[in-house]
């Protein structure tokens, strides 16, 4: 409710794939207002709009529904909501489904909000007909080069459509392709009435959303100094303590692993980060050079002071595109001599391909040796020129799937007719898999129309 | 002076940014990021850094966190799904940074608390 002091907001789902305890355990092990979770990747746009392409009810994150089937009764009896980015290319049918588990609850009232209008791979045509041109932001190209390519694009939506869905009542919230910090701005904006404008709140909910966007990465998660971290089987996951004037405390629950300090926010403010002093998302420009932050007890890290500039008039598009097929396999070679001999087998392989008439270019090939310092090439590291053991990594990529095929079948040759001592071929033959390219780009503003509904299993869908 | 590894006085975190990654390297202390400041130039990065990344470094400043963060802007070998590298999104670039050896003052090694 408006007027609130503080508001809990946690961040249970890092990425695709990440544990299903993080959110079961941030519902379970402490105090919760909202539970976000980030389930898009820019390459899993692409994978959902295939699946659609062959089925019109697929195309969302099933797993979320999964998590939610597991969950509702808590979630209702504790009264946490959830905002997830569940939606991919298809929130109507993620809504769907879960309207079938609140039935299947008892659950037949609870409110279920859905944002669209990020997913513009069918208006594509017609914006680029408006004069929109998708530059490609890192190299400065036309879409038109690669515009029979696309298979998916959406914009990156800001926090407002989340917190409008609030206001209408959802318990859960689904959206498309978002802003992972506006998971979190958005219950913020809900709850403390910020409004565009309000640029150092809103810049402060994006800095509260990129530190826990990550999930356990600011909670000891993947930190220098690991041995430091306490019971990393039970890390606990971030916790945002939100104030109205836009300060906040990251923590986590009470008794779980991990650790919250300077140095692990510092560790997941670094991540992924451009130019510090503007970090920009559609809601506001974030200065994240501007804040302080203090340890005001154990586990407790206070941010204030947050600074932030004017939103843009555009919104970041990402938009992919089919660029290729790449094929890697690999092979185990034991000592002694395992990375002489490994180097060897390189060499065969190129060799015989070449017999065969096939050639690739340096830049079209792959050949790393595990264990030998792949990781840190070119840094010198002890051991690296004496592994017991190597695993030979060895691929191509390019336009000609068939070429990239035929590397792999000169793989698993190497047990019988190379060096002595080749195993671990179980994975077999390394079949080409397409290559989705990413093309970033900017769509003004005004190009965009969100829409924001909510429903309950108890009225339908129609 | 003793030399020593970066990691006695910083901490770090990597990731991808397009075709390129982010390095973040986290001064253990004050002085040592002021020290760092000066110390950790673009060009000692790119050199350190040369078998892996094929573009331009650049370095952005963020004094509150005491963290300098070096953009290496070709370093996964293709960007997305394209490249064939067992690190293809750069998550070992900030532990690679910190086995650079650099000539570190003893005050700043007395000022800059380290348990590993």
């Amino acid at each position: 409710m408006p007027g609130k002091e503080t508001v809990l907001v946690a961040n249970g789902q890092g990425f695709w794939g990440d544990s299903i305890l993080g959110p079961i355990r941030l519902v379970r092990e402490g105090p919760l207002d909202y539970l976000t979770l980030d389930y898009l990747a820019e390459v899993t746009m692409s994978i959902m709009q295939k699946l659609r392409s062959r089925n019109p009810e697929a195309g969302y994150a099933t797993d979320f529904v999964r998590l939610v089937d597991r969950i509702l009764p808590e979630l209702v009896e504790r009264d946490v909501k959830v905002i997830a980015n569940a939606g991919g290319v298809n929130p109507r049918a993620c809504v769907a489904a879960l309207l079938e588990i609140a039935k299947k609850h008892g659950q037949g009232d609870l409110r279920v909000g859905m944002v669209e209008g990020d997913d513009i791979y069918g208006r594509l045509d017609e914006l680029l007909e408006s004069g929109e041109e998708f530059i490609n932001m890192d190299t400065g190209a036309p879409l038109s080069s690669v515009r029979d390519r696309v298979t998916s694009a959406n914009v990156y939506l800001g926090a407002f459509p989340i917190a409008e869905a609030l206001g209408q009542g959802a318990h859960i919230v689904v959206t498309g392709r978002g802003t992972d910090p506006g998971l979190v701005i958005g219950p913020l904006i809900h709850e403390f009435g910020w409004s565009e404008g309000d640029w150092d709140s809103l810049a402060a909910g994006t800095v509260a959303g990129h530190i826990v966007e990550c999930g356990a990465q600011c909670t000891g998660g993947n930190y220098t100094d690991w041995r430091r971290v306490p019971e990393m089987a039970r890390i606990g996951y971030p916790v945002i303590e939100a104030h109205a004037d836009g300060s906040f405390v990251v923590t986590k629950h009470d008794g779980t692993g991990g650790m919250v300090d300077r140095s692990t926010v510092a560790h997941q403010l670094a991540y992924e980060m451009g130019d510090p002093k503007n970090y920009i998302t559609p809601d506001v420009c974030a200065d994240f050079t501007s804040f302080s932050m203090d340890e005001e007890a154990r586990d407790r890290v206070r941010v204030s002071a947050v600074k932030g500039l004017p939103a843009t008039d555009t919104y970041k598009v990402s938009i992919s595109y089919r660029d290729g097929w790449k094929a890697v396999g690999q092979l185990t070679i034991s000592g002694p001599d395992a990375l002489e001999k490994a180097r060897l087998c390189s060499q065969i392989v190129w060799d015989r391909l070449a017999f065969d008439g096939y050639e690739y270019a340096p830049e079209e090939r792959l050949v790393e040796y595990v264990g030998a310092n792949v990781c840190h090439e070119g840094i010198p590291v002890e051991g690296a020129e004496q592994p017991s053991e190597v695993v030979l990594r060895l691929g191509a990529k390019g336009p000609d799937r068939e070429k990239v095929d035929r590397v792999g079948m000169e793989l698993v040759p190497l047990v019988t007719s190379g060096p002595p001592g080749v195993t671990g071929f179980a994975g077999g033959r390394p079949k080409a898999t397409e290559i989705i390219g990413f093309w970033p780009a900017l769509i003004h503003k005004d190009k965009i129309q969100t829409r924001v509904q909510t429903f309950t299993a108890s009225e339908g869908m129609s | 002076m003793t030399q020593v590894r970066l990691e006695r006085i910083a901490a770090a975190r990597s990731g991808d940014k397009g075709e390129g990654s982010n390095v973040g390297v986290i001064a253990r202390s004050e002085e040592a990021y002021r020290f760092l400041k000066e110390q950790l130039t673009e060009d000692r990065v790119r050199e350190h850094f040369a078998a892996i990344n094929h573009g331009a470094v650049r370095r952005y400043e963020a004094d509150n966190m005491r963290v300098l963060n070096f953009i290496l802007e070709d370093s996964l070998g293709g960007g997305g799904s394209a490249s064939l590298k067992t690190d293809a999104q750069g998550k070992t670039h900030g532990l690679a940074i910190l086995r650079m050896l650099i000539e570190v003052p003893e005050e700043i090694l007395r000022a800059t608390p380290f348990e590993e």
